[in-house]
């Protein structure tokens, strides 16, 4: 898909995704190796985002498995379409028991979910499995299968193997530890937030109307308070929120006054709201 | 080097490298390292920053990890190797060009400007090429810290005044000599590792990541990095606990309503009905040794154990050094200002008598006096001490009054078990009564967490 880890980041950023260089290494990996790719970070840093620029880049379809707790395999993998097989069993009344038995359990009755979806058929394909913590630990189990070897079995069928193996990408919050088989399985990315610069790009890219020194301004002040103890720090999403709101506010500059009134857009609990505020020397919040 | 397999050079200094790492902790497969490999295949060794994420995304399954990976990649990669070329810097030249380098925010200037610092400062000992490289005493010749307003006024003099993020200057140039502090550090070991060899230092030099850090020998910088874990940790452990209780609601068969239920089946009972439990939310009283010693241990398990609060339906934290005060309102949501917590309980609670140092006799005696009513068939107690008495009476009648009356009682003891009944330690005494167990990191206190807690 790629041939080298700058390819990697300028057709992302094509697409409105400004990669980190760790961020592009790690897919132009994940790529050439065939490895799922594993992505952990705060809420708000672009986990899903990545998954779907990397589906728009390489002209995939995105195939997408949100996890819940409860999520099992009929919701991941594959469900028999029950009451068209007893439509299609009322039909055919005086056909042979063996004549029904073989075509209720033909493709005309399966219902594939996003798993089998994705490595059936021969398009090139992007897998994202969302919020994997989030499902429960049988799910894993289900995963080591499909992530190890790409394929599947259904015991009326056999055995599905993919004949070209999707791009695949889990996102997790960390919530609970997923499990260290499953982790074995893929590579590893942390995004955290981004350096200064980048995220500077992010804000310029995603908020073409901002002024470039407030656009400095912005970023200066996340970082700051990304420094302190929060319960939640302001993630790019948030800044980027903040520096919608300051472009509809018409601000040129940040002030006292903008900041006061804008600082909920990027905190959300009032004890963060207070400390932030008493290290700007803001006046009460 | 462009393609095929790796020269035999770099086969080994990837399985040392992963060699290393274990021995910090990471566990490495086997796999991980041949993925490894061919992650350096496809990237090549042109770009170092390239091969540190390759091997950072083939090696490492959690973010935390990161820590440890980093120094030891430094000293297994080195950019460069031996002393920088050009002459001997002089102190007050590099001062100059330091303050430019902070004013700027140039962190390949810095790291050059560090090779320079240890190069110039940081050797000791008799040899002409020196024994050995110090950080500690780089940064004590060089002092980063005093140019802070020198760099301020640079910003300024360049940039002009009246900018609303200028008021967070200060902090943005503490973290940049926090930075180059750091490349100092990193620039000492890698050139100690050139004497010594790598894989020594890397064993000894690393410092092992937070969650393994002792309580009791944590520094202030150590115990705030724990601070920051507690959050994420406390929301571990609340998934952790729901799932147990979801497992335990699982009960005996209620006849009556499987039978009710097997009429739509023909009497057969296809679906067993399980009786459900009342929830019951346990009550939770945690009494913590807060003198000097343990206090970083019980600083950290408080603030956990509010940030749980809400899985239980009541938590009450006492305090003592020598006597006994409940703390629980200053732990309560919303003041909770972790750094100060300690100064705080010091402050607002009477903690000590006539002298200054721990008496867990006295103590424990005062609580199972005043606060019994606290303690119910309902609650779990924890003991966070050391359980070192200062040779008093360890008064055991009243830790067997407590354990009589809970649920549960367990004691968090942050001291190795080696350790256990030397000196003054009391341990072995109330390890009879209560159970007792060993505590040291904040990994082993997640895991006792998830275990111990009820559900």
């Amino acid at each position: 898909m790629f041939r080298s880890v700058d390819e990697v980041s300028a057709r992302l950023a094509e697409t409105g995704y400004l990669a980190s260089p760790a961020v592009a290494t790690t897919v132009f990996l994940a790529d050439r190796l065939g490895k799922p790719l594993l992505v952990e970070g705060p809420a708000g840093v672009g986990k899903t985002e990545l998954a779907k620029a990397v589906a728009e880049v390489s002209g995939a379809r995105l195939v997408r498995l949100q996890c819940y707790e409860g999520v099992d395999e009929s919701r991941a993998l594959y469900e028999w379409n029950h009451a068209k097989q007893l439509l299609r069993i009322s039909a055919g009344r005086d056909e042979s028991w063996d004549a029904a038995r073989t075509d209720i359990f033909g493709e005309e009755f399966l219902l594939t979910r996003p798993l089998l979806t994705a490595i059936r058929g021969d398009d090139p394909k992007v897998l994202l499995i969302d919020e994997t913590d989030k499902a429960d630990v049988e799910m894993e189990g289900l995963l080591l299968e499909v992530l190890s070897d790409f394929q599947v079995t259904v015991p009326e069928l056999g055995t599905i193997t993919a004949t070209r193996r999707p791009f695949v990408v889990l996102t997790s919050n960390a919530t609970r530890e997923l499990s260290e088989a499953l982790r074995r399985r893929c590579l590893f990315l942390h995004i955290g937030f981004p350096d200064e610069e980048l995220e500077r790009r992010i804000v310029r890219l995603k908020v073409p109307g901002l002024d470039g020194t407030l656009a400095a301004s912005v970023v200066r002040v996340v970082g700051a308070l990304r420094a302190m103890d929060l319960r939640k720090v302001p993630s790019v999403a948030e800044t980027i929120d903040w520096a919608r709101t300051l472009l509809a506010l018409g601000a040129t500059t940040l002030d006292e006054d903008v900041v006061r009134d804008s600082l909920g857009v990027l905190l959300k609990h009032q004890e963060d709201l207070q400390r932030a505020a008493a290290k700007l020397d803001l006046d009460a919040v | 080097m462009s393609a095929g397999a790796p020269a035999a050079g770099v086969a080994e200094r990837l399985t040392g490298f992963v060699a290393a790492l274990r021995g910090h902790g990471l566990r490495i497969g086997t796999g991980e390292s041949v993925d490894a490999a061919r992650a350096v295949r496809e990237l090549g060794l042109a770009d170092r920053e390239l091969l540190r994420e390759g091997l950072a995304a083939t090696l490492l399954h959690g973010g935390t990890q990161r820590a440890v990976f980093d120094p030891v990649f430094d000293l297994f990669f080195p950019r460069v190797v031996g002393a920088p070329e050009g002459p001997a810097a002089d102190r007050e030249d590099l001062r100059d060009r330091l303050a430019e380098a902070l004013a700027a925010g140039d962190t390949a200037r810095l790291e050059q400007l560090a090779a320079e610092a240890v190069d110039g400062f940081g050797g000791y000992g008799s040899s002409p090429d020196s024994d050995g490289w110090s950080a500690y005493q780089t940064l004590d010749r060089i002092r980063p810290q005093t140019l802070l307003a020198r760099v301020r006024a640079g910003v300024r003099g360049e940039r002009g005044d009246g900018d609303f993020a200028d008021r967070l200057l200060d902090d943005e140039i503490r973290r940049r000599i926090e930075m180059f502090r750091r490349q100092v550090g990193a620039e000492a070991r890698r050139r100690v590792a050139e004497r010594r060899g790598r894989e020594e230092i890397a064993r000894r030099a690393v410092a092992p990541s937070a969650d393994r850090v002792d309580f009791l020998y944590a520094g202030r910088d150590r115990l705030a990095e724990l601070r920051r874990t507690v959050q994420p940790l406390a929301r571990k452990l609340a998934t952790r606990l729901a799932a147990r209780r979801r497992r335990a609601a699982r009960g005996s068969i209620d006849l009556r309503r499987t039978v009710r239920g097997s009429l739509s089946t023909g009497g057969v009972p296809m679906r067993p009905v399980l009786r459900r439990r009342r929830p019951a939310r346990p009550e939770l009283v945690l009494l913590c040794d807060v003198s000097g010693s343990v206090s970083g241990f019980s600083d950290f398990t408080m603030l956990l154990v509010q940030a749980l609060h809400d899985q239980f339906s009541k938590v009450r934290v006492f305090a003592f050094v020598n006597r006994i005060d409940e703390v629980t309102a200053l732990l309560g949501h919303g003041t909770a200002d972790p750094e100060g917590l300690g100064a705080r309980i010091q402050e607002e609670a009477r903690l000590t008598g006539y002298h200054g140092s721990s008496d867990y006799g006295v103590s424990l005696g005062e609580f199972a006096e005043r606060y019994a009513s606290a303690v119910g068939p309902r609650t779990t107690v924890f003991v966070l001490g050391d359980a070192r008495t200062n040779y008093g009476d360890p008064h055991p009648a009243a830790v067997r009054e407590i354990t009589r009356r809970a649920r549960r009682t367990y004691w968090l003891n942050p001291e190795p078990r080696a350790q256990w009944g030397t000196g003054d330690s009391a341990a072995p005494a109330y390890a009879e009564l209560v159970e007792m167990h060993e505590c040291r990191n904040a990994r082993q206190l997640g895991a006792l967490v998830s275990r111990l807690l009820p559900v």
